[in-house]
Order: structure tokens, then C-alpha cells, then sequence
């Protein structure tokens, strides 16, 4: 197969799918839960009864917008919707109400982890179909309606990619950002992000591009890349044999590990588009567009470049901390608090991240809030308590929640500063220990850490070091 | 312009309308008599004109995302041709490898 | 006990006031409604206007209606591609046989707000696609004035429930001039209005952009109080709705002083048979008696408007009836697997018409016709909506025309496609346009009625009334010699 990419260069170009997150459907009020008896999310509208009629849902178009300036998009201030025809049975119109020739958004563009951008050509709105079922009832296909009406937003690259590894980078970038503009839940698994890749091959020089398929049916990232190099393949063997490549839909099948092709009677689909006479142009102001791109959340490469700056951190622990929204945000906010980005990051990755993979949780559930945690670092940064004390009263806090510096005084953890009572330790441990009070007295300064060892076990790990050192210092007339 | 046999053929597969062959002919008649005057919008040289930019017509009403959708006074099953454990059901596809176009 | 007075040829206005004042119950006037129905034979063994009806119900409704209401106790019958929950919604079509819709289209809710009864299900054109209530699949509707002839299309049904003396309103739909001119051709008043004054939720799509509410009534008066009903913002279910409220179109002026009228040279043509023309004569001078003054103007791309029409609504159509594929309603037929079922139910069960305009529909919007064809009629479409906004704009306030060229054909009598769709060759660019137009009855020819058509500005529907008003009270019993 590398052989291949050595004669033939691989032109990629993928059409991203993906479910925004509303309440209800995108042309009727029904809900779009996931996972529902079948047909109990239906309607008139979305059952496509005779005499109803779409009207579009609002917070789909806010997602949508949203979506759009995300990934660098400029918004049609004025997008038409379109009917495409086409007989199947989970699509209840007979026709999907999408976009064709003023969508949503045009250009764009999303940024690969080495800085490259890939374009993108558009961004429309549509309907999703519903679900049909071909195994469950001998003879017959099962249509279940209560995806059909979920708001979509088609993403359209241009075709730039030049490798499935590039197309893998581009879809796990794509990803990230519509989850940091909260947009979608983006899953594969659950279909809320679907991806279909167009693909062909040609000598390296040609300019013209040759005649690309479409593959569907593809689960997950790393299969859509299986999926293409195998296409790829495919493609540069019916080049070498002198013949072209048919344009059709394939689909993969990750069990074999094959793409094969779709069993479609029809060439290449006559959609018959025309403008949607039930909804007039959708017509977004200025302003509309304008307030929805101020309340756009910092995006990962963005806040990246911050805590590289900002707070001095490592790139790994950088890509920990901003690798979900959630998780920088809660970060942030223990910063807010300690005012400390080094110690908050430690804590944070060391402490908080590893008790939630234990137990599987997500952030937002995590039984300690960030201003807690910043809280007991600024304890433990103002020497209130040691650190060793800071994990203790940690731990109790997930167990039990409170706030740190009433468990530490709980606990006995609290730090004791006084300069009476360190003396006095200290004159404790100088009697008990006579002889190495003496040599240190004498100067052997080695001994300072056996002495504030003792102290520290005297006082139950309670007693100050950094002070004890100070005293100790004093004492030895330096 | 004229339509031909094979066309009527053509767009009745799309229109899934089934024609019997021997009501082709006559279709096909009929067709090229109402299209002939069509012919007359020739007159009119194409300008590409906009949409109609209706001062009246303020751009598309939006709904809110609540789920307020207009209840079915009758069960689906009670219209349905044949419904079994909540879903519609239609002759297997044949086809039903093909993901179909929205998947 | 002496013979109950009849309510129904009092019209609706009077009828309700009666009603809220219980000097007649709503019972009363249901059972007056059916007992015409059946004198007038009214289902399939006579008129034929009637597709569904269920005395008992429309009886039990009108006892458990609370008193009250604009149209308190009017029966009213609608044509049988609006929605409701009671009777059928067949669109006159085999393939919606029977089919009883688990909602009601906003209309159906309003009426029943106002009090109204429905007492039936009018016949139509299958699909609301005719102009003569032949293509039904459920047999023609005839003419209570003459019933070896055709009411009129494809709202045939109401308009002859209307005439006939069932109810007093009736609702049809209009696409191309389905309400004027079965109006028309029945002796009463039929009312287009503005597109998008009128929910279209709960109207079973034939052309969307081109589909209206109508409204028939015996009086300008009646239609006006049912429009008054009927208008306003239905946004949550119709984005096509016009966010605006519903205003007053009942009006007891009959005073057009400073109204200026004018007569479209096209609407008058050398073609126009001299009958027709000398009716239109005498209700122009009517109209000139209450103070309007008339202007010959022009709307030049008139003769385009039919080519524009039968490729817009066919390409329509054709997507709005993909719907009807036996899957989740309505007639199913087995086939060779899912194709075979698509093709045989749909083939079974849209009638010839129906499958002419699906099939021209899709035609039209095939890959390598769209620019020639679609997007071609678009683009006249526009211009001949700017002929009318340019007469507007030279100081006319209203248009006056023939509603049709001759009166009611007989049943039978017009086979070709093409030449039906002349039929609608007055009425048609007011679709197109989106703009108010109403027929109402101005005469006789050869015995039998025919209309004048008054077209106003979008949402001038207020003038257009006022015109209208005037005509009828001016032209008296004439209008209907």
C-alpha cells in the first residue's frame, strides 16, 4: 500500500455531520432525547401528516451560528433553506429540509496539531432522517421517526487533506472545538457526529482531480482512516489497470475490513433542489451574529498559548489542562483563588485528575469545588499547613466534603507558627537529645535535620520546618 | 422542448408513480401539449433576477426550543397501515445495505 | 306550532347574534342544516358536494358549545383537504380514503373558538388540482343552480354547500383561483386572501407558495365576518404566517368617493364573449354610481401568468405529495418490495390529473430543466408581481375584472388539459402576485351566474371589501339577473 503513495497522491475531502444539542427538533417542538420508545418523539411535522408544516427552532440556529464563527466561518447574513427529494422511508417528506445555494456559512477553516489549517468550503443547516431497522422483523424494515427533524450542520472541507492521518488530525481538532463551543456532543458512537469521506487518487503533479467515491458507514476516526487508505487502494489499483474509477457511495465494513460498494440500484442521485416555499429567508442581523461571537468561549489552541505563557507550564501538562473545556475552566478557577498556576496545575493533574479516573467521574461532579481546593493551596502556600497536611485534609474533603481550614483545625493539622511554642519544642527535643544539641551547638550544622525531625515528631508533623529552621539557625549563632 | 418515452419513464421512477406502459403514449402527449406552452416564457430574456425582496415580509419567524408540539388527538397506530411494537413498517429493503442518503 | 323560521338564508352574522341572544339554539340551526341537506340531496346521490358528514355528532357538538362567540351556532362545512379531528380529510383522493387527522388545522380551531359547527366535508378536486370538482375520486360535485353542470374547482363542493343552502360559509383553498371562480360559477361570494393572512396549518400542501385559505359566503358581508375570524399571526405553525393582527373588514360604508378602480386591458380581451362583457359594464357604472372613479391600466405580462403557474405548482406538488407513500398513513399497496409498494399505492391512488402535475412537476425540477423551466418561471413570477405593485403605485386602489370569461360548463364537456387550465386564467395571477382578490355574483349570462373579480394590495384586503360591499348593494337582486 506505500507503494501506492509513492505514485499516487491521495486527495481527501470529508462532510461532517453533527446533531446540535436543542431541546427539540429543528422544524417541530418534539423532544430530541436519545434513546426513547420508538416513534413517541412524533408529531404532526415530523411525521409529515398531511397539512403540517415546518417552523424552524431558534436555539438550533444560535448552535449553528455559534458552530460557524467556531471555526472561523463568515455568516450569511441572509441563508435560504431547500428541499432535496428523494423516496426512502425513514425520510417522511419524501424530501429533507436542508440547504443548497445560500447556506449558513462559507470558508472557514480548522488548524491541525502542526499549525497546517485545512479550508472549508461550507456550513448549512438540515434535517437529520430517522432510524431504519433491517434485522428485527423477518421480511420486513422497522422505521423508527424519532430522529427525524434532529437540527444537523453539514461542515463541508475543501478537499486539502492529502493523508488519512491528516484526516484523523482534522477530525479530532473539528471535534474539539465544537465541544468547546458546546454545540454538540459530538459522539460517533451515538451518532451525533457522523462523517462521510470523499476520496481519489492521482499522479503527483496532475492538477485536475479524478472522479472521487464517498465512503460511509464508518464508526470511529481511526476507521474513517482504515477506511480511506483501503479506498485509496482500491483507487490507484483500477488507475494502474488503465480504467476509471466509477463514481459511487461505498461503505466500510470494519468487521471484514473492507470497503465494498453500496448496493444501490441508482447512479449518482437527481435531487431536484429548489428553494423551501414553506420558510422564508432566515435573516440574521449584525448584531445577532455579533453577540453570539462575544459570548464565544476561548478556544483550546488559544488558551493553550496562555497557560504556556501565563503560568509557565510544560507542554504535557498544557495539553492536560486544556483537554476538555470542563477541566481548564475548573483549573482556572482554583488559580482564581490560590493565585498560584504552578502549585493549581500540580494539584489539579496530580490530585483532582487522578481521583476522578479512579472513580470515572467528570469534573463537574467532582465533590470538591475549585474555590475549596484554591483555598487550601493558599493555606498551604501561606504555610497555614505543611503540604503533607494539605494531601490529608485533601482526602478528607473528597470523603466528606467541608471547607480545608476547618478540617485542618478538625484534624489537628494546622500549622503551629508560634514562636513560644516552637521554643519550647525545641528546648524539649534539645534535652532529650543532649548530645547531638551539643555537636550542633558546636557547629555541625548536618544535624539541623535531625533536630527539626525530632521537633516534628513532637509536635505531630504540626510544627512549622521552615521556622524551626530559622530558629534552629539562630540558636546556632548564625 | 419535447419529452420522450424514456423520459416519462424516467421521471415517473423518480416520482415513484408507477406508469403502466400502455398509458405511456398517451402521457406522453399530453406532457408535450401542456409543455408546448411553456414555450411562451422564451419571450422574457433571462436576467437572473433575485429572489422577490419583499419589503412586507420581515425574513423567517423562529420557534423556541420548548417542547410545545401539537399533540396527536388519534394514537399513531389507529392511522398507520401496519405498526408493530411502536414502529412503522415497510417491506425489507433490498437494498438495506445502502445507509441511504441522511445516515 | 307554526313553521320554524330559516335561519340559513339569513347569513352567518345574523344567525350568531340570534344565537348569543338564545332566541334560537344551536341545535336548531344544525338540524335546519341537515334537513336542507337532505332536501337538496346533498351526498352522492344528488349534489354530491358533500364527501363526510355525522348528523349526531354536529348535533351533540352544537349542544355541548358553550353560547358565545362571532359565529355562535353557524354551521360552516369545509372543504375536504383542511384538517380536522372529526369526519374525514380525503382531499378527495383514494389514497387519503378515509383517513380521520389526529389534529386540527388552525381554521378548523378558530371556527369551533367562534362557535361554529362543522356540519361537513366538502367534495373537491383531488388534491385541490382541477377546476371543476371532476377529478375527484369520489365522483363530480354538481351545480345546485344547474346540476348537469360543474360548480366550479377545485373547492367545488363548498361553494355549492354554500349556494345550496347548507351553511352559510364555507371554507375552500386557493391556488389558482379555486375559490373565485367556483364562487363564480355558483352565484355567491368567494374571498382570496392576502398569502399568508390565513394559517396554512392543517391545509394539505398542494403549492405552498401559492396555497390560501378561502372563504365562500352568500353576503360580501358574511365573507367579511368570517375573514375577520379567520386572519391573523399563526407563526408558531406557519412561518409563512404574516405576524400581523387580524384588522376589521366589516364595514357599513357603501361610499367609494376617491376610490380609484382599475379595468387591466388584459382582463378585457377583443375574446371576452359580449355577454360577459355587458355584465361587467353595468357593474362598473354600479360602481361609478357609489363614487369610484375608473382608469384603464395595464398588467403586461398577464398572458404569462398560466405558463408560470403550471410549472411553479406542478414542481410544488410534485414535492408536497411525496409524503403519500403508504408508509405512516393512508391507502397502502403491496408491491414487488418497498418500490413495488411506493409505485403500486401511489399509482392506485392518485388519480390522472394528480399523476399529470406530479409528473410535470418533477419534470420541471430535473437535473438540466431547472434553469429553463423553474428557475425561468421564478423569475417571471417576480415581474409579474412588480406589474401589479406598479399599478398600486400610479394611485390605484383597487382592480376590477371578469372572474371568469363564461359561466359553468357542463359536466364533462372540457377533456383537454390545457384548455381546463384556462379556467383560471383571470384568477391566477393574483396567486402569483400574493395580493387580495374576491369574486362576487354581478349578473347572468344565458341564465346562468357569473362574478366580478375586485383585486387589492397585499393586506388591502379592508379597500377590497369596501369595493365589494359597495357593488353588491348597489347591483341588489340585479346580481343575480
Amino acid at each position: 500500500m506505500s507503494e501506492f503513495h509513492e505514485r499516487y497522491e491521495m486527495v481527501i475531502g470529508l462532510e461532517v455531520h453533527v446533531q446540535l444539542k436543542t431541546n427539540t427538533k429543528a422544524f417541530c417542538r418534539c423532544s430530541t432525547n436519545f434513546g426513547d420508545s420508538p416513534n413517541s418523539n412524533t408529531c404532526p411535522v415530523c411525521l409529515a401528516l398531511p397539512g403540517a408544516l415546518p417552523v424552524l427552532n431558534a436555539r438550533a440556529v444560535d448552535l449553528a451560528v455559534r458552530a460557524a464563527l467556531s471555526l472561523g466561518c463568515v455568516v450569511n447574513h441572509r441563508s435560504i433553506f431547500a428541499r432535496k427529494n428523494y423516496f426512502y422511508p425513514d425520510l417522511p417528506k419524501g424530501y429533507q429540509i436542508s440547504q443548497a445555494d445560500q447556506p449558513l456559512a462559507l470558508q472557514g477553516s480548522v488548524a491541525l496539531p502542526d499549525g497546517r489549517r485545512i479550508a472549508l468550503t461550507r456550513i448549512h443547516m438540515e434535517e437529520d432522517a430517522g432510524k431504519s431497522v433491517h434485522d428485527r422483523y423477518d421480511g420486513f424494515t422497522a422505521i423508527d421517526l424519532n430522529r427525524a427533524g434532529v437540527p444537523l450542520i453539514e461542515i463541508v472541507s475543501e478537499p486539502e487533506l492529502r493523508s488519512s492521518a491528516d484526516a484523523g488530525a482534522y477530525l479530532r481538532a473539528l471535534k474539539e472545538i465544537l465541544l468547546f463551543a458546546d454545540v454538540s456532543d459530538c459522539s460517533m458512537e451515538e451518532g451525533s457526529l457522523r462523517v462521510d469521506a470523499n476520496v481519489s487518487a492521482r499522479p503527483y503533479g496532475q492538477q485536475e482531480f479524478n472522479t472521487r467515491t464517498e465512503v460511509k458507514n464508518v464508526n470511529s476516526f481511526s476507521n474513517v482512516e482504515r477506511a480511506l487508505e483501503l479506498e485509496f487502494a482500491r483507487h490507484c489499483a483500477v488507475h494502474d489497470a488503465g480504467r476509471t474509477v466509477v463514481q459511487q457511495t461505498m461503505l466500510f465494513d470494519a468487521a471484514a475490513d473492507q470497503v465494498r460498494a453500496a448496493r444501490s440500484k441508482e447512479g449518482s442521485h437527481d435531487y431536484r433542489y429548489f428553494p423551501e416555499p414553506d420558510l422564508p429567508p432566515l435573516v440574521l442581523s449584525e448584531a445577532f451574529v455579533e453577540g453570539i461571537k462575544c459570548a464565544l468561549p476561548e478556544f483550546p489552541s488559544s488558551r493553550r498559548t496562555r497557560y504556556t505563557s501565563s503560568f509557565g507550564l510544560a507542554a504535557g501538562d498544557v495539553e492536560v489542562l486544556t483537554a476538555t473545556r470542563a477541566v481548564g475552566d475548573w483549573f482556572e478557577a482554583v488559580v482564581a483563588r490560590c493565585g498560584d498556576g504552578k502549585l493549581a496545575a500540580n494539584w489539579v493533574m496530580g490530585d483532582v485528575l487522578a481521583t476522578l479516573n479512579e472513580s470515572g467521574g467528570h469534573i463537574a461532579e467532582f465533590p470538591i469545588a475549585p474555590a475549596q481546593l484554591g483555598d487550601l493551596i493558599a493555606m498551604i502556600k501561606g504555610d497555614a499547613i505543611s503540604t503533607t497536611a494539605g494531601r490529608k485534609v485533601f482526602a478528607a474533603m473528597v470523603k466528606d466534603g467541608g471547607e480545608p481550614k476547618a478540617i485542618a483545625e478538625k484534624l489537628g493539622l494546622l500549622q503551629v507558627g508560634d514562636d513560644a511554642a516552637l521554643e519550647s519544642w525545641i528546648d524539649q527535643v534539645m534535652a532529650e537529645l543532649p548530645d547531638e544539641a551539643a555537636r550542633f551547638a558546636a557547629g555541625e550544622r548536618k544535624l539541623q535535620g535531625v533536630l527539626i525531625g525530632a521537633v516534628m515528631k513532637k509536635s505531630g508533623g504540626r510544627a512549622d520546618p521552615k521556622k524551626l529552621a530559622q530558629m534552629l539557625g539562630k540558636r546556632a549563632g548564625g | 422542448m419535447a419529452v420522450s418515452k424514456d423520459d416519462v419513464r424516467h421521471i415517473a421512477g423518480l416520482a415513484r408513480v408507477g406508469v403502466p406502459e400502455e398509458r405511456l403514449d398517451g402521457l406522453v402527449a399530453e406532457l408535450n401539449g401542456i409543455l408546448g406552452h411553456m414555450d411562451a416564457l422564451e419571450r422574457v430574456p433571462s436576467r437572473g433576477l433575485a429572489e422577490i425582496a419583499d419589503a412586507t415580509r420581515a425574513g423567517m419567524p423562529l420557534g423556541a426550543d420548548a417542547r410545545t408540539s401539537v399533540p396527536l388527538e388519534r394514537a399513531r397506530d389507529e392511522f398507520a397501515p401496519l405498526m408493530r411494537d411502536g414502529f412503522f413498517l415497510v417491506p425489507r429493503l433490498a437494498t438495506h445495505d445502502d445507509a441511504g442518503d441522511a445516515s | 306550532m307554526s313553521a320554524p323560521r330559516e335561519w340559513i338564508p339569513a347569513g352567518a352574522a345574523s344567525i350568531a347574534a340570534a344565537v348569543r341572544e338564545r332566541t334560537v339554539s344551536a341545535t336548531d340551526i344544525v338540524r335546519e342544516s341537515f334537513d336542507r341537506a337532505v332536501a337538496v340531496k346533498a351526498g352522492a346521490d344528488g349534489l354530491n358536494c358533500i364527501l363526510s358528514s355525522d348528523r349526531d355528532a354536529s348535533l351533540r357538538a352544537a349542544e355541548s358549545h358553550p353560547v358565545g362567540g362571532a359565529l355562535a351556532g353557524v354551521p360552516v362545512v369545509l372543504k375536504d383537504n383542511i384538517a380536522t379531528t372529526t369526519l374525514t380529510t380525503s382531499c378527495g383522493s383514494k389514497i387519503l380514503e378515509g383517513y380521520i387527522s389526529p389534529y386540527n388545522a388552525t381554521v378548523a380551531t378558530k371556527l369551533h373558538q367562534a362557535g361554529a359547527i362543522l356540519v361537513g366535508k366538502a367534495n373537491m378536486d383531488e388534491f385541490a388540482m382541477g377546476s371543476s370538482t371532476e377529478f375527484s375520486a369520489f365522483g363530480p360535485a354538481r351545480n345546485p343552480l344547474d346540476t348537469s353542470r360543474v360548480p366550479g374547482g377545485s373547492s367545488g363542493g363548498s361553494a355549492a354547500a354554500v349556494a345550496a343552502g347548507l351553511a352559510p360559509i364555507a371554507l375552500g383553498s386557493e391556488t389558482g383561483g379555486s375559490v373565485r371562480q367556483p364562487a363564480a360559477f355558483c352565484g355567491i361570494v368567494g374571498v382570496k386572501p392576502t398569502y399568508g393572512l390565513i394559517s396554512r396549518f392543517g391545509l394539505v400542501a398542494f403549492a405552498s407558495s401559492l396555497d390560501n385559505i378561502g372563504v365562500f359566503g352568500r353576503t360580501v358581508d358574511d365573507s367579511a365576518l368570517a375573514m375577520q375570524v379567520l386572519a391573523g399571526d399563526d407563526t408558531t405553525h406557519d412561518a409563512t404566517s404574516a405576524p400581523r393582527p387580524a384588522p376589521t373588514y366589516r364595514t357599513d360604508s357603501r361610499d367609494l368617493t376617491g376610490l380609484v378602480i382599475g379595468k387591466p386591458r388584459e382582463y378585457f380581451p377583443e375574446s371576452l364573449p359580449a355577454l360577459m362583457r355587458e355584465q361587467c359594464d353595468r357593474a362598473i357604472d354600479a360602481l361609478k354610481a357609489r363614487g369610484a372613479t375608473f382608469r384603464d391600466v395595464s398588467l403586461p405580462h398577464t398572458d404569462l401568468a398560466l405558463p408560470v403557474y403550471y410549472i411553479i405548482a406542478p414542481a410544488e406538488c410534485s414535492a408536497n405529495l411525496a409524503r403519500f407513500d403508504g408508509v405512516r398513513y393512508g391507502m397502502r399497496i403491496d408491491g414487488d418490495g418497498l418500490r413495488g409498494m411506493y409505485e403500486a399505492t401511489r399509482s392506485k391512488g392518485f388519480g390522472a390529473e394528480v399523476t399529470r402535475r406530479i409528473l410535470l412537476g418533477t419534470y420541471v425540477l430535473s437535473a438540466g430543466y431547472f434553469d429553463a423551466y423553474y428557475r425561468k418561471a421564478m423569475e417571471v413570477r417576480a415581474l409579474i408581481t412588480k406589474d401589479f405593485t406598479d399599478v398600486w403605485a400610479s394611485g390605484v386602489h383597487a382592480l376590477f375584472t371578469p372572474t371568469t370569461a363564461s359561466p359553468a360548463f357542463h359536466i364533462g364537456a372540457i377533456s383537454d388539459p390545457y384548455e381546463m387550465y384556462l379556467c383560471d386564467l383571470f384568477t391566477v395571477s393574483a396567486n402569483l402576485a400574493e395580493v387580495p382578490a374576491m369574486s362576487l355574483p354581478i349578473g347572468r349570462v344565458q341564465g346562468l351566474p357569473v362574478g366580478g373579480q375586485v383585486i387589492a394590495p397585499k393586506f388591502g384586503e379592508v379597500n377590497m371589501f369596501r369595493v365589494a360591499y359597495a357593488l353588491e348593494s348597489e347591483l341588489g337582486a340585479e346580481a343575480h339577473r
